[in-house]
């Protein structure tokens, strides 16, 4: 990456960003955090979540896939933005069936934590309450469909960091569905203990077994701080 | 799987050079040889291919016209628009449920015929319409369907053609021919004009018409193919022939009645461009225009206005290759139709980068709608100075209008740009109009205290649906058909537009069932407003527009549905035990209710 930066406003306060970061990365950086859920530092972007919308010189864009340019003028921190993005979060809540207290991922779950950041108390939507479908076949890793956003982080982790081809989506609208690469069950496919696609699933659809409830409720990363306090507490 | 499938599979494969990205018309011939794309079928493209299997499973999941389960030997996919249902589609959907003794969604015992719904198909002027097998049927009455379901089961092999049924010819409808893009056109004329010009001076002249893209979004024309040209890379252009807002058919008249002056600004825009290829998307509703389609390429290359060194012109070398859907109304978006393209399924990408930037094979690609393209080739051949007499200051030229609805005279017109909608409720006799749908779904209902506006870019885009309501028709329903359209399409990439729709569709019924509230009506247009704002690409954005613009233009609907309680829940407790109801013969009574 080369040396230049750029001058951009994000909420009032100006940032010297470095080109070629996207508005998502160039926030962290200056310790501002963009709430975000299929982003993950690791990875190419998704733009399947939408949480990470901001206003860019007055119009909705995707933080997570814009890079920065000169002059920009950014609003992130907003009451309009944050109810929206709230709203996707409680979307996700009723198109799945998410049943925190039951999940080894409470405390650790990225969405929960959203949730909570936002202030959600239930969902303002209906459920849909979907029948979905659960795949133990494989020895190191499930899948728990209920609790699957279709984030896509686990297909291109597997692509990414894995350099496989694990998973991938079927179907359309509502009816997406996360899909392996096999006829039928996980255990078909080359997915290896040894991989790290399970470990960028940011709820708990896809879970890695035998080290479930190490860490007792109570002690996990976001029973101690809020999502984005890491990034926060960086603030220049 | 058997051998033969195998032998068939890989023969395919090889015709397509092994390239994943022609997966879209390797499974499309493998299902038109197999009659579906089973888990095996799966498994024997994907080992073909050397590609993983997810990659082929992801793509045949997502488009409508490719059957996992065995498909009947006949699908008949009879088309459920608003337009085809003002025009007794449920009546004829049951006339085909009576004959043939089945549901939609299933198939007679013997596999002979099945019954399916689809998205619009491009027939509203002659709704309503059904596709079987490719074959398109229109202006279907319920007295007709007997005759359709005893021919189908009569004939053994393929359809053979229009003789089968007295309804299978589509009528062209043209109501009205323009000066622009319908005025007599000779062949060559726009190539050679071009061809005095350098590529710059063909862009400036396009510039100089301020012609604007005829899909709705109305991006210049000139400025799009000039971002194209001097971007580095292999140029491609794409005419997007994926017409599927519901309500629009004016790409069918252009592609049967204009194709040479498509395929001549298509090569017009090539030269610009300084792309040798160029390549057609053809929604699959539309197969039937191909074999015409392909003959007019033919001609084309035989009279030197295709091909290597085109009009004589060494070193100009321009071919178009036609590139059929799969049924999936995404896929008119500009860069899911490039995925499509791809061989993927049409899910939108993030933009920038855009297309012109990096688009079809991650290289510069200008995506232009077929009318446009046909009056890029009228601009070159008249010049820029004729085309800007019509239209308005910033709307220039013509536009094709498709209209239906309760009008007395639906089809296509090429109106002025400027045009007002009282004035066109007139040319096509629909005087007592309640509102009019401009730009489909995705554009805006109107009610009549806005039909002096004008139809023009700077006052009310459209890509060209114009579907009029009548004064009795329930227009509510209508909007709730629109939603479900919007439910069905919805790709699935994102989650606003992906759960959006679906509960955009849930909370009108809650209202349309008599248990809407004034608070439903406040989160209708929250939840509305959020997929608008929040959803990726053009589909969702605009999802919520039937519902957003019916509650700013016609609030009275909403408002004369709901009743004066201060909240209704969601959940229907006395509905979720019906069925326990009437099994003990015991009325259920809700405490709460009864006391209060």
């Amino acid at each position: 990456m080369s040396g230049e930066t750029v001058r951009i406003i994000i909420d009032g306060r100006e940032v010297e960003a470095r080109a070629g970061l996207t508005i998502l990365q160039a926030a962290s950086e200056a310790g501002i955090y963009i709430p975000h859920l299929c982003y993950h530092k690791d990875l190419l972007p998704g733009g399947h979540c939408r949480v990470c919308t901001v206003n860019v010189n007055g119009k909705p864009i995707n933080a997570c896939t814009m890079m920065v340019g000169s002059g920009m003028v950014i609003e992130n921190d907003t009451p309009e933005l944050n109810d929206w993005r709230k709203s996707i979060i409680e979307m996700l809540f009723v198109e799945g069936n998410h049943i925190c207290p039951g999940c080894e991922k409470s405390g650790n779950c990225e969405l929960q934590a959203l949730a909570y950041r936002f202030g959600m108390m239930s969902p303002r939507y209906p459920y849909l309450f979907p029948a979905k479908e659960v795949d133990g076949s494989h020895p190191s890793a499930y899948i728990d469909r209920n609790r699957c956003i279709l984030c896509g982080r686990c297909v291109r982790s597997s692509q990414e960091v894995d350099h496989k081809n694990v998973f991938g989506f079927e179907g359309r609208g509502i009816h997406t569905r996360l899909a392996v690469d096999s006829r039928h069950w996980l255990s078909e496919t080359d997915l290896a203990s040894a991989d790290q696609a399970a470990s960028y699933c940011p709820t708990g659809s896809l879970v890695v077994k035998r080290v479930g409830w190490k860490i007792p409720v109570g002690q996990r990363k976001y029973d101690k701080q809020p999502i984005g306090s890491d990034i926060e507490g960086g603030r220049k | 799987m058997a051998s033969v499938d195998a032998a068939m599979i890989s023969r395919i494969v090889e015709r397509y050079g092994k390239d994943p990205q022609r997966l879209m018309d390797i499974v499309r011939e493998v299902h038109g040889e197999l009659g579906q794309v089973s888990e095996e079928t799966v498994d024997g493209i994907a080992k073909a291919l050397s590609i993983h299997r997810v990659r082929v499973s992801d793509l045949a999941s997502f488009y409508s016209f490719f059957d996992h389960d065995p498909a009947a030997r006949y699908t008949i996919r009879l088309s459920n628009c608003v337009v085809d249902k003002m025009n007794g589609m449920d009546e004829v959907a049951r006339a085909f449920e009576k004959a043939l003794g089945i549901r939609f969604g299933e198939t007679t015992p013997d596999g002979q015929i099945g019954l399916r719904a689809t998205s619009c198909t491009g027939m509203c002027d002659q709704a309503p319409a059904a596709l079987i097998n490719g074959l398109v049927v229109t202006g279907i009455k319920p007295a007709d369907v007997p005759a359709i379901v005893e021919a189908l089961k009569r004939e053994k092999g393929k359809v053979g053609g229009s003789s089968l049924f007295p309804n299978a010819e589509v009528q062209l409808n043209l109501r009205q021919a323009g000066p622009v893009v319908l005025g007599p056109f000779e062949n060559g004329t726009a190539i050679r004009k071009s061809l005095a010009m350098s590529p710059e001076q063909v862009i400036d002249e396009i510039n100089k018409s301020k012609l604007r893209g005829r899909g709705g979004a109305g991006f210049p024309t000139g400025m799009k193919w000039s971002f194209c040209r001097k971007a580095k890379g292999r140029h491609f252009l794409i005419c997007n022939a994926d017409e599927g807002e519901p309500g629009t058919f004016k790409d069918r008249l252009l592609l049967t009645e204009a194709a040479d002056l498509l395929f001549e600004g298509m090569t017009v825009a090539g030269y610009a461009l300084g792309a040798d290829e160029g390549l057609l998307y053809l929604r699959a509703e539309y197969a039937y225009l191909w074999p015409r389609l392909e003959q007019v390429l033919s001609r084309r290359r035989r009279h030197g206005l295709l091909g290597q060194n085109i009009a004589g012109r060494e070193g100009f070398n321009f071919d178009i290759r036609i590139q059929l859907g799969a049924g999936a109304y995404v896929c008119g978006e500009e860069s899911a139709l490039i995925e499509s393209l791809e061989g993927k399924r049409g899910a939108p990408r993030d933009r920038p980068p855009y297309p012109v930037q990096r688009g079809y094979k991650q290289e510069p690609t200008s995506v232009n709608n077929v009318e446009t393209l046909c009056c890029a080739a009228r601009i070159l051949e008249k010049g820029a100075d004729w085309f800007v007499k019509y239209g308005t200051r910033d709307s220039t030229g013509t536009k094709l209008l498709s209209v239906s609805g309760d009008c007395e005279r639906p089809g296509v017109y090429e109106v002025e740009y400027g045009i007002t909608v009282d004035k066109l409720l007139d040319l096509v006799g629909g005087e007592d109009a309640q509102a009019v749908q401009v730009g489909g779904p995705s554009g805006a209902c109107l009610a009549p205290k806005d039909y002096g506006r004008k139809i023009s870019f700077e006052d009310i885009p459209t890509g060209g649906s114009i579907i009029v309501f009548g004064p009795k028709r329930d227009l509510l329903k209508h909007v709730l058909d629109f939603t479900e359209f919007f439910m069905e399409e919805s790709c699935g990439w994102c989650a606003p537009c992906r759960v959006g729709t679906t509960l955009l569709k849930m909370k009108l019924d809650k209202i349309m069932e008599g248990r809407g509230t004034a608070s439903d009506l406040s989160e209708l247009k929250q939840l509305g407003t959020t997929v608008k704002m929040m959803s990726r690409c053009g589909l969702g954005q605009s999802a919520a527009n039937p519902v957003l613009t019916t509650l700013q233009n016609l609030p009275e609907l909403y408002r004369q549905r709901i009743t004066d309680k201060d909240f209704i829940p969601h959940f229907d407790i006395q509905s979720a035990f019906s069925e326990q109801a009437a099994v003990t013969g015991r009325k259920f009574v809700d405490h709460e209710e009864a006391q209060a």
